[in-house]
C-alpha cells in the first residue's frame, strides 16, 4: 500500500510545497521580497536566449557527473570524490590542448584527444579511490573528499606554477587557449557549443541503456542489492566495484573537459564549480532514476544560472539556489522516510 | 523465586510459536527445556527474559503477577538471561562490561566493584581478572562472566540458553557445579537445551516443547528413549527408499580442519560419489555449514585438502568452484541467496551468466516462463523476488541451478516449506542425482535426513560422526547421536574430538 | 626563529585547533552512539554565520555562542530524526544538510559580510601564563580556547569514569546489549546526537567570534574543517584526549605550511593551505589498513610468530569504530 503511485506523488508534491515554503521563509528572514526574488530566478534562467543558452552551458557537465553518479549509486557507492575527478578531466584535457596547441594535429582531432584524456584522467582519479577502498579499507566518503583537495591542490599548482601565465601568476587561469582549439559555439557571444550538448545527452543515454538494458548493468545492481548473494550467482563482486568508479570517473572527467575546452578556454582554479556535489543531489532526487536525470538537472542548472542575477537585482546572495535546492532534497528524503513510516505499519512482522 | 507460566501464546506471523504454554517452576530447582530447533524454546524463554512481547498469557513471579515488558523489568524482577551468544561489549574492561546500565552513582567506584566481582568468582572457581578485556575471553569465559554480572545485579532466576555450547570440558563442569551451587542457594534455573546429557546431569525435571506446544515432562531417573520421542515425534513410516548407484568421486575431504569462533573440526574425511546424497544432522551450530561452506569454497580450511573431481581446489575461490560445476544454496534465501528488488527474470538472467552486452528481454521472458512453469513456481517473470512465498523462492533458487552441475550443496532445503513444496523440492534435487550429481544437504529434520540420505554424518559440538549408512539408522539412534550420546562407539573414527578445548587452552594473545 | 616568537606561534596552534576540537570531540559522543552526522561541515558554517549575526544583534558574545550552539543542536536534531524515526541512510541526509547548510549560511550572512564585530579577548589566566614554556603556550589564550581544553578533560571524563559515559559506549558498540541492560537505545541516540551537534556548533563562534572574527562568506577560510573534524574524529580513534592531539596535529600542518612559505616561494600559497587536508584524510589509510580484508587473510596465511607480531603492531596503530556504527536499531 505504501508503494503506491498516488500515496508516493502526494508525498512528493508535500515535499515541494515545504521546500518553496522554507525558501520563502528564508527570504523573509533576510527581509528580502520572497516572491520578488523568486520570480527574478525564473526570469533569470529563462528570461532571454542568452540566459537560457546559460542554463544549457551549465546543464552539460551537471548531466554528465549525474550520469556518471548513477553508475556508482547503482552499485551501492557514495562517490563524494566525484568533484575531484572533474578537476583531474580539466587537468588532463588542458595538458592535452597545450600538448597539440600549434603543432601538428589538427584542432579538430586535438579536442577529440583532449576530451579522451579527460576522460582518462577522471576515471584513473575515480579508481584510485577504489583502490583506497577495495585494499585499504578506506571509506570512499573520506578517500574521495581527500582526493578531492589533493586534486584542488594540484590544479592550483599548475596555475601557479609551471603552466602559470608568463609574468605574474594569476586566480584567473592558465593562458587561454589559441581560438582554434575553443570548441565550436553555437555563436561568438555564447558558450554553448552543440557539441558539448550531444556528448552530455550521449552520457545519459549511454548509462541508462548500459543499467537498464545491458548484462553488465544488471549485474551492478544485484551487487549494489545484495553482494553476498551477487557473488555466488557468481559475479565479482569488487572488481565490478571499481570498473563502476572508472564509468564515474571518466563522465566526470568529460564534464571536465568540457568546461576547459568550450566555457573557459583554459584552466581556472575552481574548475569544478561544485557540479560534483550538485550532481550527487541531483541524483539523490531522482532516486537513481536515469529518465528524471535530464529535466532534474536541468531544473537545477535554471536555479543556478537564475540566481546568478540575485546579488544585482536584490542584493542576496546567489547561494539562494542552492537553498532551494537542498531544502527540496531533504524534504523528498525526509518524506519518503515519513511516508514508510506511516503507510508501513500495517504489515505483519516477521 | 518460584515462576508460573500461563497460558502463553506468542505467533510470528502464520508461525505459532508458543501455543498455550503453562508452565510451574519451583523455587530453587533446575528445569530443563529440551526441544529441537524451531520448536518454541527460545521464544518462550524471550518472553520470560523481556525481549519479546507475548500475544497472551501471564507470568507470576512468586505468586504475583508480573508485567515484563523489557529486559530491564526483567531484571528488575530478578530474572536474568544467559543468552547462548552472551550480550556484552568485547571492547571493554570486564569490571566495566559489568558496570554498563547497573544502577548506581554517577562515578561508579571501580575498586569495589572489582572486589565484589573477585569475591564472587572465588566463590564459584571462575578464574575472571576484571581488569581484564571480553574480547580476549573464550566464549566460555564470557559465560562465567554474564552468569557472575546477573548474580551481582541480584537475580533470583537464570535462563541459561544453550550455554554449552562451544566450552570445553573443564568449563562445562565448573558450569554445572556452579548450577548446582546456585540452585541450592535460592536461585531459580531454566536450563535450555538439545543436549540429553547434559540435562540428564543437571536438572531436577525436564520439559519438552515440540511444535509450540509443551507435550511432556519428566522427572530424574530421565529415560532417554522417551525423551526423545517427545522431543521428535513419533517414528514416520518411510517412503519407500531409492537407493542411488554411486558413481566417480565427486568430492573429496582428507583430513580437512575448520575453524571458526566456537568451534574446531580436525580430521575430517570424507568421499562423496556421484549420484550420492548425503546428509549432515546436527542442532545448528556443531559445525554442518562450516564443512558444507568449505565444500564450496566459501570458507578456508586451516588445514587438509578439498578435492572436486580428483583435482586439488583448496584455497581456491568460490568462482572456481562454481566453473567446476559446484553450486552452494544457503538457508537464508533472501537475504544471501537472492537479491531482492530484482525480478524473477532477471535472476534467470544473471544466473545464465551470458556473454554479450544488449540484454535480449524477449528471450529472457521465454525462458523466464519456461522455468516457471517448469518448476511451478507461483509468480511472473517481472514479479520481484521477494515478493514469492517462501516455498517459490526455493523453487526459483533450484531454477536458477546450472543443468551440468557435479555437486549440488544445499543449506536447509525444506526450512519453512509445506509439505507439497517439501516433496517438489526433493523430486526435483533427487531428478539431479539420477543425472549424476552428488548432493551434500543440512537439515535439522531427522525425518529428511533419513529419507533422502545414502549416508549421514551427525555433527555434536564439532565431533563428526564417520559416514553413516542411513538405511541401517532409526530415527531414535540419530536423535541420540545428536543429543550427544552414543558417540563412543565411534571411537578414534569421529573427528575432532572435544572440539574448543583447544580452543580454551591456548594461551591468550 | 627566536623562542618566544617560536611559543606565540604554537599558542595560536593551539587557539586555531580550538574549534576542531570541538566539533571532533561533539562528533565523537555522536558516533560512540551509533550514529554519523554528516552535515558537520555546513553545520559549522552556519553557526559560525548565525552566532556572529546574534551577536552583532545582541551585542553579547555569550548569547553568540549559545546561538551557535543552538544551530548545531538543530541540524543535528535534524540528522537523528531522519537516521532513528525514520530509518533514511545516514550518509545521504549528512550530506544533503552539510551542503544546504553551506548554502544557508552564504545566503543568510550576505548582509552581515565584512561587518566588524566584537571578539574574545585574550585573558591570561593569573600566575599559570608566567610558568615558563607552558605559561605562554597553554595560558595566554581567550576564554573559548580554555574551554576546550576543559572539554577534552570532561568529555574523557564522562566516557571513561562515569556510568552513563559507560552506557553510551555500548550503544555504539552493541545496542542490543545495551538494550539489554535496561538502555532506552533511541532515545539516548536522540540525546547524544543533538548534544554532539551543540558542541559542534560552538566550533562555529569560536571561529567567527574569534580566530578571524567576523564573516567574510565564500572567503571565509572555514569551508572545510567540518570534513577535517570527521576525519580526525576517526583519526582519534573516538577517543577526546587522542582526537585533541589530532587537532593540534592538524592545526600545526596548517601554521607549517605559512610560516614555511617565504622558505618555498615557487609552491603557491593556497597549495601549502591546501596541503594538511589530504594529509589529514590520507592518514586514515595509514590507521584503517588493518580493517581491510586482504590484511587479515594476509594475517591468516602467516605463520603463528610473525602473525603475533604483526597483530599487535596493528592493533597498536588500528583504530576501531564503533562496531554499531551507522546501523539502524531495531528491537527484535
Amino acid at each position: 500500500m505504501s508503494e503506491s503511485r498516488p500515496i508516493k506523488a502526494l508525498f512528493q508534491v508535500g515535499a515541494v510545497v515545504l521546500a518553496l515554503g522554507i525558501t520563502v521563509l528564508v527570504l523573509l528572514a533576510t527581509g528580502a521580497p520572497p516572491f520578488a526574488a523568486l520570480g527574478s530566478i525564473a526570469k533569470g534562467a529563462v528570461g532571454n536566449l542568452n540566459v537560457a543558452s546559460d542554463v544549457v552551458v551549465a546543464w552539460v557537465p551537471l548531466l554528465l557527473v549525474t550520469a556518471g553518479l548513477l553508475a556508482t549509486f547503482t552499485v551501492g557507492l557514495w562517490n563524494i570524490g566525484i568533484e575531484g575527478q572533474i578537476t583531474l578531466g580539466a587537468i588532463f584535457a588542458t595538458w592535452a590542448l597545450r600538448s597539440f596547441e600549434g603543432g601538428a594535429v589538427s584542432p579538430g582531432l586535438a579536442l577529440v584527444l583532449a576530451f579522451a584524456a579527460g576522460a582518462a584522467g577522471g576515471a584513473v582519479w575515480a579508481m584510485l579511490v577504489g583502490a583506497l577502498k577495495t585494499f585499504g579499507g578506506v571509506n570512499e566518503i573520506f578517500g574521495g573528499l581527500g582526493l578531492n583537495y589533493v586534486a584542488t591542490a594540484l590544479n592550483i599548482w599548475l596555475i601557479f606554477g609551471p603552466w602559470k601565465r608568463p609574468g605574474v601568476a594569476s586566480m584567473s587561469g592558465t593562458v587561454p587557449f589559441d581560438k582554434a582549439y575553443w570548441l565550436p559555439t553555437v555563436s561568438e557571444q555564447s558558450r554553448l557549443a552543440p557539441a558539448a550538448v550531444a556528448v552530455a545527452i550521449a552520457g545519459i543515454a549511454l548509462i541508462f541503456a548500459l543499467v537498464q538494458g545491458t548484462y553488465f548493468g544488471l549485474r551492478l545492481k544485484a551487487v549494489g542489492k545484495n553482494p553476498k548473494a551477487a557473488y555466488l550467482l557468481g559475479i565479482p563482486t569488487w572488481q565490478y566495484m571499481i570498473v563502476s568508479f572508472a564509468i564515474c570517473g571518466a563522465l566526470a572527467g568529460l564534464a571536465g573537459a568540457i568546461q576547459v575546452s568550450a566555457v573557459y578556454h583554459r584552466l581556472i582554479p575552481s574548475i569544478s564549480s561544485g557540479y560534483g556535489y550538485l550532481g550527487l543531489m541531483v541524483a539523490m532526487l531522482v532516486n537513481y532514476s536515469a529518465a528524471l536525470a535530464a529535466p532534474v538537472a536541468l531544473f537545477f542548472a535554471a536555479l543556478n544560472v537564475g540566481s546568478i542575477q540575485l546579488p544585482i537585482i536584490h542584493k542576496l546572495d546567489s547561494s539562494l539556489s542552492g537553498v532551494l535546492q537542498g531544502t527540496l532534497v531533504l524534504f523528498v528524503i525526509l518524506g519518503d522516510g515519513l511516508r514508510k513510516r506511516l503507510m508501513g505499519k500495517g504489515r505483519s512482522g516477521s | 523465586m518460584r515462576i508460573e507460566l500461563r497460558d502463553i501464546h506468542k505467533s510470528f506471523g502464520p508461525v505459532h510459536a508458543n501455543a498455550g504454554i503453562t508452565l510451574d517452576v519451583p523455587p530453587s530447582s533446575v528445569l530443563g527445556i529440551l526441544g529441537e530447533n524451531g520448536a518454541g524454546k527460545s521464544t518462550l524463554m524471550k518472553i520470560l527474559s523481556g525481549f519479546q512481547s507475548m500475544d497472551s498469557g501471564k507470568i507470576l513471579l512468586d505468586g504475583r503477577e508480573a508485567a515484563i515488558r523489557s529486559p530491564a523489568d526483567a531484571i528488575r524482577a530478578g530474572i536474568g538471561m544467559l543468552h547462548q551468544d552472551p550480550l556484552d561489549f568485547p571492547p571493554l574492561r570486564l569490571v566495566d562490561d559489568i558496570l554498563l546500565g547497573s544502577p548506581g552513582s554517577l562515578k561508579p567506584d571501580r575498586k569495589r566493584t572489582a572486589r565484589e566481582f573477585r569475591e564472587l568468582a572465588e566463590r564459584f572457581a571462575f578464574d575472571l581478572d576484571p581488569d581484564s578485556y571480553v574480547d580476549a575471553l573464550t566464549v566460555g569465559e564470557r559465560q562465567q562472566l554474564e552468569i557472575l554480572r546477573l548474580l551481582w545485579l541480584g537475580a533470583k532466576a537464570l535462563i541459561l540458553d544453550e550455554p554449552t555450547t562451544g566450552i570445553s570440558l573443564p568449563q562445562k563442569e565448573k558450569l554445572f557445579a556452579t548450577i548446582k551451587k546456585l540452585s541450592s542457594e535460592g536461585v531459580t534455573v531454566l536450563f535450555v537445551s538439545h543436549k540429553l546429557e547434559d540435562v540428564e546431569a543437571l536438572c531436577d525435571r525436564a520439559v519438552v516443547l515440540r511444535q509450540g506446544e509443551l507435550v511432556g515432562s519428566a522427572t530424574p531417573p530421565f529415560d532417554a528413549a522417551a525423551l526423545i520421542g517427545m522431543m521428535f515425534g513419533k517414528e514416520l513410516h518411510q517412503a519407500a527408499r531409492k537407493r542411488s548407484e554411486p558413481g566417480e568421486p565427486v568430492l573429496s575431504a582428507k583430513g580437512l580442519c575448520l575453524d571458526s569462533i566456537r568451534l574446531q573440526i580436525k580430521g575430517l574425511e570424507l568421499s562423496v560419489c556421484a549420484g550420492e546424497t548425503i546428509g549432515l544432522a546436527g542442532m545448528e551450530g556443531s559445525g554442518q555449514a562450516l564443512l558444507l561452506a568449505s565444500c564450496a569454497g566459501l570458507e578456508r580450511a586451516v588445514a587438509g585438502k578439498v578435492c572436486i573431481e580428483d583435482r586439488d581446489m583448496t584455497g581456491r575461490s568460490h568462482h572456481d568452484f562454481k566453473r567446476r560445476g559446484v553450486a552452494y544454496l544457503p538457508a537464508a534465501r533472501l537475504e544471501e541467496a537472492l537479491v531482492p528488488g530484482l525480478s524473477l527474470s532477471e535472476h534467470f538472467i544473471l544466473a545464465e551468466g551470458e556473454k554479450g552486452l544488449f540484454i535480449d528481454r524477449g528471450a529472457a521472458a521465454e525462458r523466464a516462463r519456461s522455468r516457471i512453469s517448469t518448476f511451478n513456481i507461483k509468480g511472473r517473470p517481472e514479479s520481484p523476488v521477494e515478493s514469492l512465498s517462501g516455498g517459490n523462492q526455493q523453487r526459483a533458487l533450484l531454477a536458477l541451478l546450472r543443468d551440468d552441475l557435479s555437486l549440488i550443496l544445499v543449506e536447509h532445503p525444506t526450512r519453512g516449506l509445506d509439505i507439497e513444496s517439501t516433496a517438489y523440492v526433493w523430486s526435483k534435487l533427487k531428478e539431479r542425482c539420477a543425472k549424476g550429481a552428488a548432493i551434500v544437504f543440512i537439515s535439522s529434520d531427522l525425518d529428511e535426513i533419513l529419507q533422502y540420505s545414502d549416508r549421514v554424518l551427525v555433527f555434536f559440538a564439532g565431533q563428526v560422526s564417520p559416514p553413516l549408512d542411513a538405511e541401517g539408522l532409526s530415527s531414535t539412534e540419530l536423535g541420540r547421536l545428536i543429543g550427544g550420546k552414543g558417540w563412543e562407539r565411534f571411537g578414534p573414527g569421529a573427528s575432532g574430538a572435544s572440539a574448543s578445548k583447544a580452543k580454551s587452552e591456548a594461551p591468550h594473545e | 626563529m627566536s623562542g618566544e616568537i617560536l611559543l606565540v606561534g604554537l599558542a595560536g596552534v593551539l587557539a586555531s585547533a580550538g574549534p576542531i576540537v570541538f566539533a571532533a570531540v561533539g562528533e565523537a559522543i555522536t558516533e560512540r552512539a551509533g550514529i554519523t552526522n554528516l552535515s558537520m561541515n555546513g553545520l559549522i558554517l552556519l553557526s559560525a554565520m548565525g552566532s556572529f549575526a546574534a551577536t552583532l544583534a545582541t551585542g553579547s558574545i555569550a548569547l553568540g555562542i549559545l546561538a551557535g550552539a543552538a544551530i548545531g543542536a538543530a541540524v543535528s536534531a535534524i540528522v537523528a530524526l531522519s537516521s532513528i524515526t525514520l530509518k533514511q541512510s545516514q550518509v545521504a541526509v549528512g550530506f544533503i544538510l552539510a551542503m544546504l547548510c553551506r548554502d544557508l549560511s552564504y545566503f543568510l550572512g550576505n548582509p552581515i559580510m565584512g561587518q566588524p564585530g566584537p571578539r574574545l579577548v585574550q585573558a591570561p589566566l593569573p600566575y599559570l601564563k608566567d610558568i615558563p614554556i607552558a605559561g605562554p603556550l597553554l595560558f595566554r589564550q581567550d576564554l573559548m580556547t580554555y574551554m576546550s581544553y576543559l572539554l577534552v578533560i570532561l568529555a574523557w571524563l564522562y566516557m571513561n569514569k562515569t556510568r552513563p559515559g559507560l552506557v553510551l559506549r555500548g550503544l555504539g558498540e552493541r545496542p542490543a546489549a545495551a538494550y539489554a541492560r535496561g538502555a532506552d537505545v533511541h532515545r539516548l541516540r536522540y540525546l547524544y546526537t543533538i548534544a554532539g551537534g551543540a558542541l559542534a556548533g560552538i566550533a562555529g563562534p569560536m571561529y567567527s567570534l574569534s580566530i578571524k572574527a567576523g564573516w567574510k562568506g565564500t572567503i571565509t577560510g572555514l569551508d572545510g574543517m567540518g570534513w577535517i573534524a570527521l576525519a580526525i574524529t576517526i583519526f582519534g580513534g573516538w577517543s577526546p584526549i587522542k582526537i585533541a592531539f589530532g587537532a593540534w596535529f592538524f592545526a600545526l600542518l596548517q601554521w607549517l605550511g605559512i610560516v614555511l612559505q617565504p622558505a618555498m616561494p615557487s609552491v603557491p600559497s593556497q597549495v601549502l593551505q591546501v596541503a594538511p587536508f589530504p594529509l589529514m584524510i590520507l592518514t586514515l589509510l595509514f590507521v584503517n589498513m588493518g580493517n581491510a580484508e586482504w590484511v587479515e587473510s594476509m594475517l591468516a596465511r602467516l605463520p603463528e610468530k610473525p602473525r603475533r607480531a604483526l597483530a599487535k603492531f596493528l592493533r597498536a596503530v588500528n583504530v576501531k569504530p564503533p562496531a554499531a556504527l551507522g546501523t539502524p536499531f531495531e528491537k527484535d
